[in-house]
């Protein structure tokens, strides 16, 4: 019997071969999402929904007219893409029963080529976050916490606890995205990135994390953060599933202005890579601190791989990095507090039983509705905007994020390819160290290696590249010029290729005598 | 003509329009005001204009004028724009403002703010933005509405309107308005509130569909000035087809911002006046606006920075309950519309789809003629007076309908235009009924016209055929003419018996006209024409008469 550990690829040749129905793949996802019920991916699963879809795609496969290669391949969608006649909830009290009457555009191809969606992934409310902890519906659990790797490793160095209180956290805002692939309930899901929400948890769960050039990937349908920064990600388990998804999203909507008029050329990945006409960029400025020496050992490791295939490896800048974080900061909570204005319990979402005047409503209904962070967001990005601020943050903040995009031009026309770097400082944090600081805190720290590709639109990978002494994913990423994502991507896959990272041992939950008992087992050994 | 020889005088000081203003203010407001005005109108016939001016409050008016753009969907989404459709029907889901949904700039709506704006003389930015303008109202489902406020897609044009001197017809001055500029927004949706039921009912139709928002500098000064710059623009709207619009149904919303100062010195301090729904009642509103700022003015108070609602009914204005005091917008750039570009015959790059792209010069060689260029013509092709040129615009379909009498009647056009605006349209005014409405077909006045014109006909009798054409019973003047033998009487046999007994029932009058007193001899034809119930020719009774009697 197959697994479900397999790339999309093969799940999609396996299908093709008849050697799996799409039925049984989708019972089986949906099974393992069960037996993974702990890590708390998905708010919304679509059982029947899903089978019917899997029953139609076995048809189209008996009669050889299969709709390509995504027919009848389970996949995720964050809980921030509108989804018709699927409730669509953002993580948030505001629309907790909102069911769109529409499909986002990325949706709608997915569904177009045949891909069986399983459900909706959880996430931080309205994406605003980097673990994946601050939504309604709980925090997401990284699926490497109850692998066979880190069980090990928490063992050896002795630290078992007994109330399960030791797992970490996916990273996020796509937590739930990334736990759904990392943990074998899909085959590729959808996230959003608009700061390092796809990259962020696909590093910390271990597998691929795209995030396009700004423009390329419709966002009609996307409940956005961030206009100007938003964009779908791709999560997959490798490098060529992620080109095989691009190849189907990308391309001009004309329900986006913002997405690009020119025709996409999918494209695969060659089998054969050289790299020896490349020069890769270090930005020296990514040196930050808090980076986990394990990772930096990584990274000049990376380095060195490409430098001794040939590839010309070389330090650059990008000066103005460290006012990212700033600059993004008040730009986000800006956009975030005019986005927001649309949620006032009038049309849909959640309304408060207030209804002594219609402004009483709208306070009460948003202060139920969104959590202390949005409504944290909300607050600074009205202040922000206020007349006699608007120049010296919002207009401030716009410039600083041109000379930040400015930045990546230079080294770009210098002769640079790509630029090298981690994607998080360190592996994942546990759970009840991450709630020691609060959101705001926490997003400038995981957002630290990813946001600026975000304000400069660029397109960037993160690939896992090793696991950490704790036996967790680390990732390291590529950020590419404009469109080019083909290099980009090829890049990845070279490097995919060589680091050779390992498959999650699923273990799932164990109770305290199991482990115990592992644990001896593990210190018997010579 | 004192006024244009101040003005003349004025522009050769180099003086600023506002200067002008002031000047022509003066007179303006006696007009406006009632009883104080009058003692400063004596002032003035005694010609102290240098003083005048120094010491008189005079009403500075600028407007912004929200045209609801004539087009068959919405600004940013398509659905359809139709008026009284059912409540909530022609709602998109991002009309609806649902997440997830994006702008889509209409391109129709584009052409119709390029087109208004080359009317008007207007500079085309090449590049335009659109912001977002945050509020919280019930009808504005979004909480922000799409705007243009950093940069607009029209700028620095000029309105070119007439008004009569001193109400005499046939005087008329042109002035000018600068339009600081036109930016496309969209519009909200509808509020009604339901007082006995304690609810507010919202209705999105209205929701999005584009507006043009122009903005008006403060270069009237009165009520009247503002009343026919809008006359003007709504004519020059309507020929352009960018904008239906009619005040009345709400397609061309003026607000007004009216304040009083003395010329030379500062602007006074502003009040905003809304809901005024026809160019009268902003005549009105205006001038009693001017009116109630200079009483307190004079009486040592403050005039307040707000926002006033105008009640037709009782023609004044009156305070609104402003919204949560002063608003702060939060303006913030739409980051999901990339900047509009506009391009021209040089500039249109050759790879683009045409479909794509708006091109100003294609747009300025579609630019139909504008009104007062119509006018003009009309004057001068027709020698007609120009207030009748003005009627003719005025009144959908009248100018047509002149035309087309002219074009197929031997009657002079001047003869024509009198039939036209005083027999046609007085009925047609009376009855509420539209041009294109009228009983009466262009060729039928045409015939009846020339029945007159070939002396077939009296005049007096011919408005007998007007009135029976009127019903609209399908009988064409010839017809009519000899149905009710309204002809005139051609058998001069036939007349000179009816005046011989005319003279012989009214001895006394001849006695009097014999004696030299001329004058009666007209009340002897006035007789006559009785007689013959119109049908008699004056002229030919004259002549009768005549050589009866001497």
């Amino acid at each position: 019997m197959l697994g479900l550990n397999l790339t999309l690829r093969e799940a999609s040749a396996a299908l093709r071969e008849g050697k799996v129905s799409a039925t049984e793949l989708c019972q089986r996802c949906l099974a393992f999402i069960k037996e993974t019920s702990v890590v708390n991916a998905y708010i919304t699963v679509r059982e029947a929904g899903a089978l019917q879809q899997a029953e139609a795609a076995d048809k189209r496969h008996r009669r050889g007219q299969a709709l390509g290669p995504l027919d009848g391949i389970p996949v995720a969608v964050k809980d921030n893409f509108s989804t018709a006649g699927i409730e669509t909830t953002c993580a948030s009290k505001m629309l907790k029963g909102y069911i769109p009457p529409f499909n986002a555009t990325v949706v709608q191809k997915l569904l177009d080529q045949g891909a069986v969606l399983l459900g909706k992934t959880n996430l931080d409310e309205f994406a605003m976050g980097c673990g994946s902890t601050d939504g309604i519906f709980g925090p997401v659990r990284n699926p490497w916490s109850y692998s066979q790797q880190y069980r090990e490793k928490s063992a050896q160095r002795g630290h078992i606890s007994d109330e399960g209180s030791d797992w970490v956290i996916t990273g996020g805002s796509s937590g739930g995205s990334a736990a759904a692939v990392s943990a074998f309930t899909c085959f590729a899901a959808l996230g959003s990135d608009t700061g390092g929400s796809t990259r962020n948890p696909a590093a910390h769960c271990g597998i691929v994390g795209f995030k396009p050039t700004y423009g390329l990937l419709s966002r009609h349908g996307l409940i956005p953060l961030v206009n100007s920064m938003d964009v779908p990600g791709i999560l997959t388990r490798c490098v060529d599933d992620t080109a095989l998804i691009l190849g189907i999203l990308a391309g001009h909507d004309p329900k986006d202005s913002t997405t690009v008029q020119e025709p996409f050329q999918p494209f695969t990945l060659p089998s054969s890579i050289d790299v020896s006409k490349l020069c890769v960029g270090i930005p020296k400025e990514y040196h930050a601190p808090g980076l986990s020496r394990e990772t930096v050992a990584l990274w000049t490791k990376a380095a060195d791989l490409l430098e001794n295939a040939g590839a010309k490896v070389m330090e650059v800048s990008l000066p103005h990095t460290c006012h990212s974080i700033v600059c993004y900061h008040v730009l986000c909570a800006a956009e975030v507090a005019s986005n927001m204005a649309r949620f006032d319990g009038l049309q849909y979402g959640h309304r408060c039983d207030v209804d002594s005047s219609t402004e009483a409503m709208y306070a009460a209904t948003r202060r139920e509705g969104f959590n202390d962070v949005v409504r944290g967001r909300i607050l600074s990005g009205t202040f922000f905007l206020l007349k006699e601020n608007y120049e010296r943050y919002f207009l401030k903040a716009q410039k600083v994020r041109r000379l930040i995009a400015e930045d990546f031009v230079k080294v770009f026309c210098s002769g640079v390819d790509l630029l090298l770097t981690p994607t998080t400082l360190s592996d994942a944090t546990q759970f009840r160290e991450f709630i020691k600081e609060d959101n705001r805190t926490r997003s400038a720290q995981e957002d630290i290696f990813t946001q600026s590709a975000n304000m400069a639109g660029l397109p960037a990978v993160t690939l896992p590249a090793a696991l950490s002494a704790r036996g967790l994913p680390l990732g390291l990423q590529f950020i590419g010029r404009a469109f080019y994502e083909q290099q980009l991507l090829t890049v990845a896959k070279w490097l995919e290729k060589q680091v050779n990272f390992p498959v999650l041992q699923w273990q799932g939950v164990v109770d305290k005598e199991h482990l115990i008992l592992q644990h001896n087992k593990l210190t018997s050994l010579p | 003509m004192r006024l244009a020889v101040m003005l003349a005088l004025h522009a050769l000081k180099g003086l600023r329009s506002r200067v002008q203003r002031g000047a022509r203010a003066g007179c303006q407001l006696v007009d406006g005001a009632e009883q104080g005005a009058r003692a400063r109108k004596k002032k003035k016939i005694f010609g102290r204009l240098d003083t005048e001016r120094a010491d008189q409050w005079v009403g500075v008016v600028g407007l912004e004028i929200h045209a609801q753009i004539c087009s068959n969907s919405k600004l940013f989404s398509s659905s359809r724009v139709q008026f009284a459709a059912p409540p909530n029907s022609l709602v998109s889901f991002f009309d609806a403002s649902l997440p997830g949904t994006l702008p889509v700039l209409n391109r129709r709506c584009v052409e119709a703010a390029v087109m208004t704006g080359l009317a008007l003389n207007c500079t085309i930015n090449r590049k335009s933005l659109f912001d977002r303008k945050h509020y919280f109202y019930a009808d504005l489902p979004a909480g922000y509405q799409i705007t243009q406020q950093r940069l607009p897609i029209a700028v620095n044009g000029i309105l070119t309107y007439q008004l009569q001197v001193d109400k005499k017809h046939d005087q008329l001055k042109t002035q000018t308005v600068r339009i600081k500029q036109i930016q496309l927004e969209q519009d909200s949706g509808k509020s009604l509130h339901d007082d006995n039921r304690n609810q507010t009912l919202i209705d999105l139709n209205r929701a999005g569909i584009g507006l043009m928002e122009l903005v008006m500098e403060p270069d009237m000064c009165c009520g009247e000035e503002a009343a026919a710059a809008v006359q003007e623009l709504q004519l020059i709207l309507q020929v352009l087809g960018t904008s239906q619009a009619n005040m009345s149904e709400g397609q061309l919303r003026v607000d007004a911002n009216i304040s009083v100062h003395r010329p030379g010195e500062p602007y006074g301090v502003r009040a905003e006046v809304k809901n005024i729904n026809s160019a009268r009642f902003l005549a009105k509103a205006i001038d009693y606006e001017i009116k109630r700022q200079t009483e307190i003015l004079e009486n040592g108070g403050i005039v307040l920075n707000e926002t006033r609602a105008f009640d037709f009914k009782l023609g004044c204005t009156t305070p609104m309950r402003d919204k949560e005091g002063k608003q702060d917008y939060r303006f913030m750039p739409e980051p999901n519309l990339p900047p509009l570009i506009l391009f021209d015959a040089k500039s249109l790059p050759a790879n683009m789809n045409p479909q794509q792209v708006v091109n100003i010069d294609l747009i300025q060689e579609r630019l139909p003629e504008l009104p007062r260029v119509t006018r003009k013509r009309l004057v001068e092709q027709y020698r007609i007076l120009p207030e009748h040129s003005f009627t003719l615009l005025n009144e959908d379909g009248l100018k047509d309908f002149f035309q087309n009498v002219v074009k197929v009647t031997q009657a002079d056009p001047r003869k024509v235009i009198g039939w036209v605006i005083n027999d046609l349209l007085g009925h047609l005014k009376q009855e509420n009924l539209t041009v294109h409405q009228s009983p009466i077909s262009p060729s039928a006045l045409a015939e009846l016209l020339d029945l007159l014109e070939r002396a077939i006909i009296s005049s007096p009798a011919a408005k007998q055929v007007f009135q029976e054409l009127w019903k609209g019973e399908g009988k064409t003047p010839t017809q009519i003419l000899e149905e009710k033998n309204l002809g005139l009487i051609q058998d001069r046999k036939h007349l000179e018996q009816i005046c011989q007994n005319v003279i012989e029932e009214h001895q006394e009058q001849v006695e009097g006209i014999k004696k030299g007193n001329k004058k009666i001899l007209n009340k002897l034809i006035g007789l006559v024409k009785m007689e013959t119930k119109g049908r008699a020719d004056p002229v030919m009774i004259k002549t009768i008469l005549e050589e009866k009697l001497f």
